[in-house]
């Protein structure tokens, strides 16, 4: 095995045993991306050199702690200070933050090694990378296929192992949905758990940062880092971070285990339906209980999403008018001109869609219809979950209807790629932690489970994806990249 | 519910983006068929249901009021499009 290769567990061993360095490991990482970048195309940005330095400057202390000396990648919306972070938007190609993100500040901190920024839909908008401003990544099992959105490059690179684990955004399914067409571990925490400082907005009731990894384990390890509470996000409860990793013992006997009969309905392909249907028989041998329940709200997840997500956004994204950073239109007369002109040249289509959309929505005459309404019905659909964790411990299903989508196929319509996200959006309208998880292929491309957890309740998300890993072998099945 | 070119004007003009006239028509199209799929939540009945903001029980996060070191500011000026004298430069306003 290569170092590039490796778990952050496991690379954290050969380091406390003194068999590697950190810039062996840095080295191995940053070949791997020269040999494969140009077939994935995860990275908009590669910190090469001063990954190198910082991984020198760890070796020369002689011990390590934590995750000290493993390299990472963010997603470009997460603001790195001194290093470009351009939200996958012409708006903001040239902005390099003068701050850390909280999240990434804590790795940082601990050791953790930045070797990229990796690629993504503008602003976090879209479930392909297609809505990029730069390039599309492509899926390292099927270079013709997308590698899920919006977190592509974040899922891509840990895939194809160019980065070992990074961290990403999830809004609507933007962590889970790629992560499942890639083939890897992605985590959206609780609302609240992790600070969202620095993190570029889109949706503020619904944004939340989480994991990409290669094994629940490591995923675990990551998030006991980058969780808790932080004074900067008034939305990051003050709240003890249990110990994920002591929950990871492989048993889910006398577990509630609810599977909600409106996610395997017609719209989800009969090879994802049969994948996870598997896996809860697999937890049945295990000794948990499983049954089947109704969640009959969210069916309505998704209109509300594409309501209340737009409406937040249009808000957020007032700010990008050309004055203090980023993107300005050099040719208008006067200062409206210029923040128009700034807008329409500096946004993609899917986000001026969702501007429009969400501006739509607040503005007066149709507040009532279309924004309130949504509220109400995101009560009813939290409602519905709440109802079914009073009986159970988790609920699974899958993490999207199909596997992944060719490049160009859905590009046509925008409803049309707004359904990949169907099972996954209803979770961020309830504020509640998921994860997706490899539970087997679909004609050679890899098909994720979704495990949903109680508010703050990731120990068990984690305790049960983990004890289904440990008694399958998807997650250490590799694309074979290079060798088609 | 159609979006008229006239209402799509409206909304980009509220939302400050200066559509070409391809970009109204193709707009007018994509918004009214998102809009039409909203409109499946009138099934719903939603009389006395109080709606959702936020997830969590949100409460005024309050802190000592004590100075702290601010961003250096040429580093926070170093991205902007435009900036004189420490100051941000802007086409006319009036």
């Amino acid at each position: 095995m290569e170092l590039h290769e490796l778990t952050v567990y496991e690379l954290q061993e050969l380091l406390a045993a003194g068999k590697t360095s950190s810039a062996e490991i840095v080295k191995s990482v940053l070949a791997r991306v020269d040999a494969v970048e140009s077939e994935v195309k995860s990275f908009i940005t590669v910190t090469g050199e001063q990954a190198l330095e910082k991984a020198l400057r760890l070796d020369a202390q002689g011990h390590y702690q934590g995750i000290a000396g493993i390299p990472m990648g963010l997603k470009d919306n997460f603001c790195t200070r001194g290093v470009k972070t351009t939200c996958g938007s012409k708006m903001l190609a040239n902005f390099i933050p003068p701050y850390e993100s909280r999240a990434s500040r804590r790795l940082d901190q601990q050791g953790g090694v930045l070797v990229g920024k990796l690629n993504m839909d503008e602003f976090a908008m879209g479930s392909s990378t297609e809505n990029s401003a730069f390039f599309t990544t492509r899926n390292p099992w099927d270079l013709t296929k997308v590698p899920g959105g919006s977190s592509g490059g974040s899922a891509a690179a840990v895939a194809a192992d160019e980065v070992p684990f990074s961290l990403a955004s999830d809004t609507g399914g933007s962590i889970r949905q790629p992560a499942a067409y890639c083939g890897v571990v992605g985590m959206k925490p609780t609302y609240g758990r992790v600070s969202r400082w620095g993190v570029v907005a889109f949706a503020s009731s619904l944004d939340q940062v989480g994991v990409v990894s290669k094994d629940v384990r490591d995923n675990a390890m990551i998030m006991q880092i980058i969780a808790g509470h932080d004074p900067l996000d008034s939305t990051c409860v003050n709240l003890e971070v249990p110990d994920y990793m002591a929950g990871l013992d492989g048993s889910v006997k006398g577990m509630r285990i609810a599977y909600p009969r409106e996610y395997f309905g017609g719209g989800v392909d009969q090879s994802v339906r049969d994948l996870v249907m598997q896996a809860l028989q697999k937890y049945e041998e295990l000794g948990a209980i499983v049954e089947e329940v109704s969640l009959p709200y969210s069916q309505y997840a998704l209109p509300t999403y594409y309501l209340l997500a737009p409406a937040e956004a249009s808000a957020n994204l007032a700010r990008f008018d050309g004055v203090r950073y980023g993107y300005r239109d050099r040719d208008a007369e006067n200062v409206v001109d210029m923040f128009s002109r700034t807008r329409d040249h500096g946004f993609g289509d899917e986000v001026k869609r969702r501007v429009m959309l969400g501006t739509h929505a607040l503005s007066s005459g149709y507040y009532d219809a279309y924004y309130l309404k949504a509220l109400k019905v995101r009560r009813l659909i939290a409602d519905d979950f709440t109802k079914v964790f009073n009986d159970y411990d988790i609920i699974i299903s899958p993490t999207t209807p199909t596997a992944a989508f060719g490049i160009g196929e859905q590009s046509g319509d925008p409803l049309t790629i707004y359904m990949n996200d169907i099972l996954t959006v209803p979770v961020n309208m309830a504020g509640l932690p998921g994860i997706s998880i490899p539970c087997g292929f679909d004609r050679g491309l890899p098909v994720g489970m979704q495990i949903i957890g109680k508010a703050f309740d990731e120990g068990t998300v984690y305790k049960v994806a983990y004890a289904f890993e440990q008694n399958t072998d998807f997650h250490t099945i590799k694309p074979k990249l290079g060798v088609r | 519910m159609a979006l008229t070119i006239k209402e799509v004007e409206h909304v980009a003009q509220l939302a400050r983006l200066s559509l070409t006239e391809d970009e109204k028509v193709k707009f007018a199209e994509q918004l009214s068929s998102i809009l039409d799929y909203a409109d499946t939540l009138n099934a719903i009945p939603t009389e006395g249901i109080e709606p959702l903001t936020h997830i969590l029980p949100i409460r005024n996060v309050f802190r000592e009021d004590q100075v702290e070191p601010s961003m250096d500011r040429e580093e926070i000026l170093a991205n902007a499009p435009l900036a004189e004298d420490f100051q941000y430069k802007v086409p006319k306003i009036m």
